[in-house]
């Protein structure tokens, strides 16, 4: 069984189905992205992931089943989520943000290393450590949002747009410490992105989403050079 | 003068009590988006077992802690079973049950315990240790067990991991969850720490307005004025409007004459409101994206 697995994963809004039972795997220190339009459920299927939507099917983790359980146990598995519009803690400083992403774990030392190696891959972060968050840049918040999922020791990370409103100097930089956090650490991926091109840089693996269901997957590679995905999703 | 100086400081101890009220209300709301009406009737209920601690033969302040616990067991208690349940249901809903709430603890009160006036025991000396015409004992001691009690929560919410979940959770309860924070437990511990708080003040003004099921209808009014004035979403400024009003009512009333004191009082809050509409302290959350 793979790291992640997902099988015929649905997900209800109400009386409303968005995902019409979607499969994928992922393997343990791998990136794979979900590619696709507006819509198409990418975010949903990353909160189904994380237990914040009604879903069925099955979802395992690390082998175990996480399918149904509440949001605030799967993190406990090591499942951080980097959500769509970065959720910071707006009324707090940076540093107690980070001192949240750790709230789960118990090893005071551990998490005093951690909140250093965060500071060391985004020194912006250690600047405005006594900060209220809310007032951070949107590139600062991004940093923010994916350092206070590091702070957690992530084995998976969950990240939704993660370059979503930012200058293309600044995701370049995002990309690159999440490229070093998955090769260094062996932090497992799971991508959702727009952008494409960006993300089947970064990725090993790829499925395209539409209308909440998988229509094509592969490496990136294939998924790269397949026409109707360069067409429709690359604009090349 | 000194009629000044004994005025502030009766006023300061009342709004010390006050404040309290309007810290638990303020939690609250920051917790669940809602104004707990029935936050008086639980201090006044508090009190009341308080009281039935002592009538049985419990030393004062074995009773005082035991009813802290209580109350806060109480608080958590009430979330769990009733606001939990109804965590995302309209206004209208929450606005009935704490009508409701307010009525069962009234009412309850008065069944167990009669609704004729009781006294309510001061556990500070009849006199003070020093010669003052300022102050009188009680209102001294309710202030300084106030502030003390002020004081340590909030070091508990600046400077404790819980503390700092709470407000993470009371602000932003996705992503809260999302780092791991049982935010339901999180809001009941909120409701228990409100209870508790409540109790205190409960037991502090009983032995000054006297036990019985109404004492607290007055106190509430004051208490949910000083939170709206400092600022719903300042606990810090709601526990200063507290003891504005504290200050406010008796001076007005030495100003324009009792009968008038109320009104003056409100007229102070509406006019404070028109020029700073989300209260003294209220803050608007600056946010960039």
């Amino acid at each position: 069984m793979a790291f992640l697995d997902v099988a015929n994963l649905e997900a209800f809004y109400g009386p409303i189905k968005a995902l019409h039972g979607i499969s994928f795997s992922l393997e343990q220190g791998g990136i794979t992205t979900i590619l696709g339009a507006n819509g198409a459920g990418k975010t949903t299927t990353l909160r189904s992931i994380c237990g914040m939507v009604k879903t069925g099917g099955q979802i395992n983790f690390g082998g175990e089943s996480i399918g149904g359980k509440k949001t605030e146990m799967i993190v406990r598995h090591g499942i951080a989520h980097v959500p769509e519009g970065r959720g910071t803690f707006v009324r707090v400083t940076t540093e107690e943000n980070l001192k949240l992403g750790a709230f789960s774990r118990r090893d005071v030392k551990g998490v005093a290393e951690d909140m250093e190696r965060v500071y060391g891959y985004f020194p912006r972060l250690k600047e405005r450590r006594n900060q209220q968050a809310g007032t951070l840049s949107g590139g600062e918040q991004q940093m923010l949002a994916v350092g206070r999922a590091l702070m957690l020791r992530p084995r998976l990370m969950l990240l939704d747009e993660p370059s979503f409103g930012l200058a293309p100097i600044i995701v370049q930089e995002l990309f690159e410490i999440l490229r070093v956090i998955n090769q260094e650490e062996g932090v497992s991926m799971l991508l959702v992105e727009q952008n494409a091109t960006l993300a089947l840089n970064l990725a090993d693996h790829a499925y395209l989403l539409e209308t909440g269901r998988v229509v094509i997957s592969g490496t990136s590679d294939e998924i790269s050079a397949d026409e109707t995905i360069r067409q429709s999703y690359l604009g090349y | 003068m000194e009629e000044v100086v004994q005025q502030v400081l009766g006023g300061l101890a009342t709004g010390a009590i006050y404040a309290c009220i309007a810290l638990s209300v303020v939690m609250i709301y920051q917790a669940i988006d809602h104004f707990n009406f029935a936050q008086g009737e639980m201090a006044m209920f508090s009190a009341f077992i308080a009281w039935q601690l002592i009538d049985w033969g419990a030393n004062y302040w074995v009773a005082f802690f035991v009813c802290i616990v209580i109350s806060f067991i109480g608080g958590i208690a009430i979330e769990r079973i009733i606001f939990a349940p109804i965590h995302n249901a309209p206004i209208f809903t929450h606005i009935v049950v704490f009508i409701a709430l307010f009525q069962i603890f009234n009412a309850g009160a008065g069944y167990i315990w009669e609704f004729t006036i009781k006294e309510f025991p001061s556990p500070f000396p009849d006199r003070l240790p020093f010669d003052t015409t300022l102050i009188g004992p009680h209102d001294l001691g309710m202030m300084i067990i106030t502030l003390v009690m002020l004081l340590m929560i909030f070091l508990f919410f600046r400077f404790t991991p819980l503390g700092l979940a709470m407000r993470a959770a009371a602000a932003s309860p996705e992503s809260a969850r999302l780092v791991g924070i049982k935010v339901g437990w999180i809001l009941a511990l909120g409701w228990g720490l409100a209870a508790a708080i409540g109790a205190v003040a409960g037991m502090m003004i009983a032995p000054v307005v006297f036990l019985e099921p109404n004492m607290m209808l007055g106190i509430l009014l004051y208490g949910f004025a000083g939170a709206v004035v400092g600022g719903l979403t300042s606990p810090g400024g709601a526990v200063f409007g507290g003891f504005l009003m504290g200050v406010v009512e008796p001076l007005a009333g030495m100003a324009i004459g009792s009968e008038l004191k109320l009104t003056v009082a409100l007229v102070v809050i509406v006019t404070i409101l028109i020029f700073r509409p989300s209260g003294l302290f209220g803050r608007v959350v600056v946010q960039r994206v």
